[in-house]
Order: structure tokens, then C-alpha cells, then sequence
């Protein structure tokens, strides 16, 4: 069941390298977070303890829902064209994916979590997570694109946590989602305010402030 | 105690945000800070008590920042409550006023919300919860950077949130990498995060997983704090962002994320790996410096001349720590020195853009004439912030050097003096220039006291502490240090 979910993370990672479309992007990073949101059921001892619905209910509402939704509104409101404009081919970045990701299983192999870890899988997911958000964030022009890119990041952080640790204390889960949440509404906020000062949101035209 | 300075600023910047009072955003910022620095310099008279559960602790280091970032911030909340430029856009830009009008109450909500993010971090034990509270700073500042809503803002605002987001998320990956060090050590899952008992039992944590997420973190708070090479966000962060804010993202909030840097050399140390920690922040420390050596020389721009400033003091800081021992006694000073030179500096950096309307350095002449007051600030400041004896600067510089040279590590200190040494030269080109020659217009131009009280007030302390170091400062430095596993 892990490794299930696990795999479902690494396929919309892939999806995500080779969308074109910036609906279908979005989209693809709400089913990632609904994913991740139900993995502390799976991963926890007793999974039906209030603590553990409460994390995954409200990682499934952050991530899978409230997130997008500002994402969505974001790119509505400045009404752009869909299409994603990447500075690297779709190709290229699929190609890249799967480079990372067998980095990041070898990688994981050499890492190996103490305690027996409920899945092999867990490290080395993660991992291609982290590095297919950085790539996100610095192969795509838009600024949409690479929030979604923080967001995989995070995800990223957010499965490592999940697997390597069983219990992390609610307050500090609580101020983590929140921060992410707050992060990308003031995010939403900007690129709305990009795409009236530039009529673009392409953030490589960003490129004023330098010495 | 501890809460009531943590929610008093965060309670009154939701209220500003719900009413959006015009009358009540002039008289809260000011007063909640002087009700916290009332409430912090309580807390150096007597310690308060420990709050949830000994997650909230002001230990030295704690107590020290926590009082550093009062005094900033109340001399911040005053001049921002007397700065023209808040309320009034640019002169050549009248399709802003009304926005920049409008914001003035979130633009102080943002203010108080910084403030609460900010005690939190001074506050915070548990190394999860300091996450928390770092990347809460950086959410309560990004509106103040783009308070003037135009495309040069915008691009400053979006690196500074982007970089520093993707930056904090890898500290919160070092945290987790250090849960799984503690795990593996007795295989029993589940840690507490808790700093004290962190280090209690560091010394038998796996060393590799300690390493990484040591350098996980020092990667992360580094980059919010401003070392090179993760530095590329700070030049712009600064130089756009309104006059007010400024000092207080270079002055109070560079300590927040040192703070978060001295955590994981805590338990670095505690681990039984200080020299592997102290190398790495000693190497960025070095790097930082000769960057900002770089683009200080032959810079057009005061305010990033003064941002650059900030990455070699910063710079000056890391290699204090990395030296350990006493040199992080004087990298504790440098940094409580910085903070008030470098906010003094940023305040009336403030004023020569208000008056001048120009960020250009070969555009401000004769301001010795023009701005009589500002002028002899701006000249004292220069030399508080290079180093000049006699302030405070010079003492904690001086002191880095002698740890470096007793430690007989004697090209760190060549390194060390040769880098500020052509800052010295850099800054004092631009700064002369700009302090001498004819001014332009011969008419003076009157600021209010607000504006000139708290760069005032600010330099006075950097030139007592050059002077003096009180006991109980002396004694709070000297126990940080020794947490950090020095002296």
C-alpha cells in the first residue's frame, strides 16, 4: 500500500516534467498532495488515531485543495495562455527526471533509514521529489511553474518526514502546513501583481536588479 | 512572560489587518514596541519562565537577540511613524499614491507580525518550532518589500520569498535529518526536538546523518541569513524595499537566521563535530567577505553598497563562529554591532532618498551642506560599520582577529584583515564622495526629529559599546559563547 502511493508520487513527478499545459500542472501537484496527505495512514502504527486523521485530513484540505485553488485563481485572474514555456524541451526534462531518479535510488540505497523503514522506497522518493522541484523551479519560465516546483520540493521534505519519523509533534506539523499555505497565497498575490506590472508572468524577464 | 511578548505584537497586527484603522495603525506600532522593549529588558533584569513545556526558553543566546531586535525595532517603529515616505509615493510616480497610501495599516500590521515571528525565533527551544518561526519571518517581511508596488519591487520581493522559501525548506530537511541521526543512534523513533535534550544527547548520535544535517541547515538559515554564494536575493531585498524596512530586515531579522546558524553548530558541537562545523561556517564566512569585497568596490547604488555591507558583515560574523572559542564571543558582539550600525545606516540612507530622490551615489554631493545632521551621521556611521576604533565594531573585529592569531591560524587572519581592509577603501570612496563636495541645491532640507532621533540614538550605542561593555552584557555573551562550545 506504501509503495503504492509511492509510486503514484513518482508518476506525477514524471507527468509534471513533461506537462505542457498549465491546468494539467496544477492539477497534477493537487493529486500529488492528496497522495501524500493519505500517506501517514498507511505509514503509522495506528493509523486511526485522531492526531493521524487530523494530519492527513489536513494536509489532504492544504495540499490537495486550498493550494491549487489559489493557484488556479492566480492564473485565472491573469487570464494568461496555458501553455508553459519551458526553457528546457519536455523531453529533455523527462530524460532528466529519469537520470534523477535512478540518483536518487542509488542514493538511497546508500542512505539507509535506521529502524527498518516501513518502505525502501521511502528515501529514495523523496529524494527525486527534492531534485525534480529544484529542476522545476529553475527550468520553467513561469512563476506559476515554479511555485509548483517549491511545492514538489516541499512535498518532497514533507514524504521524508512522514517516513522517517513516527510521530512529530502536532504544533510543529501545524506551523509547517501553515507556512507553506501563507507562502504561496503571498505568492499567488505576486505573480497577480507580475502579470499586471510585466502582462506576462514569465519570471526571466525578472532580470532588472543585478550588478 | 515569554508569550505575552510573543502575542502582544502578533494580537495587535491581526487587528490591524481586520480594521484596517488608519488612527489605530499610527499608534500601535509604537506603542507595542516600546511595551516590548519595556517587557524585554524585564526579561535581562529578571529570567522569565519557562512557557509550553520548555519549548519557549530564553536561554543567552536568545536573550541576547531578543533584546537586540527590541531596540531595532522600537527605533524602526519610531522613524517609520515619522517617515514621509511611507505615506508619500515617489515624487515622479503619482499613480502609487493611492496604493502605498491604503497599505500604510497592513504595511504596519506586517511590521508587528515581523516582530512576533522574530521573538518567537529568539525564543524558540525546539528546533521544529524555530522552523517555524524563521519562515514566519520571512512571510511577515515579504509585503514590506513590496510596499512600493512597482516592477523593480516585484522582482525583489519574488527572489527574496522564492530563494529564501526553497532555502528554509532544506533547514526543515536538515531537521528531520537530524531526527533520524538521534533514531539511529538507539533505535528508538521518536526524539524529542527539544534543544537541551538535543544536546544531551547529541554525543551519540550517528555522525554522518549529523553531517548532513548540519550542512543542511547551515545551507538553509545561511541562506536567509546572507552568506555567500546563497547571498543573491539579500543586494536586492534590501536596496528595494522601503526606507523603514529596510534597517529592520539588515538590523533585527539577519540575527534571527544567525540564530538558526549557531542552533546547528550547537549541536554540532554537542555531537563531538565543532572543527567539522566550524570549518564550513568558517569557509562561507571567508567567501562572503571577499564577495562583498568585490561588489562594494566600484558600487553605484548607496543602498546596495549598504546591502553588500551587510554580506560582508554577516561574512565577519561566520568567521567568528567558525574560529570558535573566543573568536565566538566577538562574533556574538559583531553581531549586536552590526545591528545597530548597519540599521543606523539604513535609516538615514533612508533620509538621503527622501531628500535627494536618488539611490545613485554619484548623484548625492555636498551632503555635509545640504543635510548638515544626516550628513555627520552618515559619516560616523561609515565609520562605525568598517571598523573604526572607537566603536563597537572595532572591538569585535579586533577580537576575531586575535582568536585567529592566537590559534596560529595565520592566513585566516591575513585573509581576514586584507578583506576589510579594501572595504575600508570601497566604502570610504563612496562615502566621502558623497559626504564632501558642492551641493546642488543650497537650500537645507528640515527632517523631523523622528528621523534623525533613531540613527542617532542607534550610533550612540555602537560607540558605547566601543567604549564600554556593560557586566551583564559581558556576562550574557561570555555564557552564548560557552553554549557554543567556546571559552
Amino acid at each position: 500500500m506504501i509503495d503504492l502511493l509511492l509510486i503514484l508520487v513518482v508518476l506525477t513527478n514524471l507527468k509534471l516534467l513533461g506537462a505542457s499545459r498549465l491546468g494539467a500542472s496544477i492539477r497534477t501537484v493537487a493529486a500529488q498532495g492528496v497522495v501524500l496527505g493519505l500517506l501517514p495512514l498507511v505509514t503509522h502504527p495506528h493509523p486511526l488515531s485522531i492526531r493521524i486523521l487530523e494530519l492527513a485530513a489536513g494536509s489532504v484540505i492544504i495540499k490537495g485543495f486550498l493550494i491549487p485553488g489559489l493557484l488556479f485563481r492566480a492564473v485565472r485572474e491573469v487570464d494568461v495562455s496555458r501553455e508553459i514555456e519551458p526553457l528546457v524541451g519536455y523531453i529533455t526534462s523527462l530524460l532528466f527526471g529519469l537520470a534523477a531518479l535512478g540518483l536518487s535510488v542509488w542514493f538511497g540505497a546508500k542512505l539507509p533509514l535506521p529502524m527498518g523503514a516501513l518502505s525502501s522506497w521511502l528515501v529514495p522518493v523523496s529524494f527525486f521529489c527534492i531534485i525534480s522541484g529544484f529542476f522545476l523551479i529553475v527550468a520553467r519560465k513561469r512563476a506559476v511553474t515554479q511555485v509548483l516546483g517549491f511545492l514538489v520540493l516541499e512535498n518532497g521534505i514533507y514524504t521524508f518526514g512522514v517516513g522517517a519519523m513516527q510521530e512529530v509533534s502536532p504544533l510543529v506539523e501545524a506551523g509547517v502546513l501553515l507556512d507553506v499555505l501563507v507562502a504561496v497565497f503571498i505568492m499567488g498575490i505576486i505573480i497577480f501583481h507580475i502579470s499586471r506590472e510585466f502582462e506576462h508572468i514569465e519570471t526571466d524577464r525578472l532580470s532588472t536588479l543585478k550588478d | 512572560m515569554i508569550l505575552t511578548l510573543i502575542l502582544m505584537p502578533v494580537v495587535a497586527a491581526i487587528a490591524l489587518f481586520a480594521s484596517r484603522s488608519r488612527a489605530a495603525s499610527r499608534v500601535l506600532p509604537l506603542g507595542c514596541a516600546l511595551a516590548h522593549l519595556a517587557l524585554s529588558v524585564a526579561c535581562w533584569r529578571q529570567a522569565p519562565a519557562p512557557a509550553l513545556g520548555g519549548w519557549l526558553v530564553l536561554d543567552p543566546i536568545g536573550k541576547l537577540f531578543l533584546l537586540v531586535i527590541s531596540v531595532v525595532f522600537f527605533m524602526g517603529a519610531i522613524y517609520a511613524a515619522g517617515f514621509p515616505g511611507t505615506q508619500a509615493p515617489p515624487r515622479n510616480d503619482p499613480s502609487a499614491a493611492s496604493d502605498s497610501f491604503q497599505s500604510e495599516p497592513i504595511f504596519n500590521g506586517c511590521l508587528l507580525m515581523l516582530l512576533g515571528t522574530m521573538t518567537l525565533v529568539t525564543a524558540s527551544q525546539h528546533l521544529g518550532l524555530l522552523w517555524v518561526a524563521i519562515e514566519g519571518t520571512t512571510l511577515a517581511s515579504t509585503p514590506l518589500i513590496y510596499l512600493r508596488r512597482d516592477s523593480r519591487s516585484l522582482e525583489a520581493t519574488w527572489k527574496y520569498l522564492l530563494i529564501c522559501s526553497v532555502g528554509i525548506a532544506l533547514a526543515l530537511l536538515g531537521n528531520f535529518f537530524l531526527e533520524v541521526a538521534a533514531a539511529k543512534a538507539d533505535g528508538v523513533p521518536n526524539h524529542s526536538m527539544v534543544l537541551s535534550e538535543v544536546l544531551s544527547g547529541a554525543a551519540h548520535f550517528d555522525k554522518t546523518w549529523v553531517k548532513a544535517a548540519f550542512i543542511l541547515l547551515l545551507i538553509g538559515y545561511g541562506t536567509k541569513m546572507g552568506l555567500a554564494p546563497m547571498h543573491t536575493w539579500l543586494p536586492d531585498a534590501y536596496s528595494e524595499s522601503p526606507s523603514p524596512a529596510a534597517p529592520l530586515l539588515s538590523g533585527a531579522l539577519i540575527n534571527c537566521a544567525f540564530i538558526g546558524v549557531l542552533r546547528a553548530q550547537q549541536v554540532c558541537a554537542a555531537a563531538g563535530l565543532a572543527p567539522f562545523g566550524e570549518e564550513a561556517i568558517l569557509a562561507l564566512g571567508l567567501l562572503s567577505m571577499a564577495v562583498a569585497a568585490v561588489f562594494i568596490l566600484g558600487q553605484t547604488d548607496y543602498k546596495r553598497l549598504l546591502a553588500y555591507s551587510s554580506v560582508e558583515n554577516v561574512g565577519i560574523m561566520a568567521v567568528g563562529l567558525g574560529l570558535g572559542g573566543a573568536g565566538a564571543f566577538g562574533s556574538l558582539l559583531h553581531a549586536v554591532n552590526h545591528s545597530f550600525a548597519k540599521a543606523m545606516l539604513f535609516f538615514i540612507a533612508g533620509n538621503l532618498l527622501f531628500v535627494y530622490q536618488t539611490r545613485a551615489i554619484a548623484q548625492v554631493r555636498g551632503l555635509l551642506h545640504r543635510l548638515p545632521f544626516s550628513g555627520v551621521l552618515w559619516l560616523t556611521g561609515f565609520l562605525a560599520i568598517t571598523g573604526t576604533p572607537p566603536f563597537g565594531t572595532f572591538v569585535s573585529e579586533f577580537s576575531i582577529l586575535k582568536s585567529a592569531v592566537d590559534q596560529g591560524r595565520l592566513w585566516v587572519a591575513a585573509m581576514f584583515l586584507g578583506l576589510l581592509g579594501v572595504i575600508f577603501i570601497g566604502m570610504a570612496t563612496a562615502f566621502l564622495g558623497m559626504a564632501q563636495g558642492e551641493a546642488e541645491k543650497e537650500t537645507r532640507t528640515r527632517l523631523s526629529w523622528m528621523n534623525l532621533a533613531p540613527p542617532l540614538g542607534l550610533g550612540a550605542l555602537v560607540l558605547t559599546l566601543g567604549l564600554y561593555l556593560p557586566p551583564s552584557l559581558t556576562q550574557v555573551l561570555r555564557s552564548a559563547a560557552q553554549s557554543l562550545g567556546g571559552l
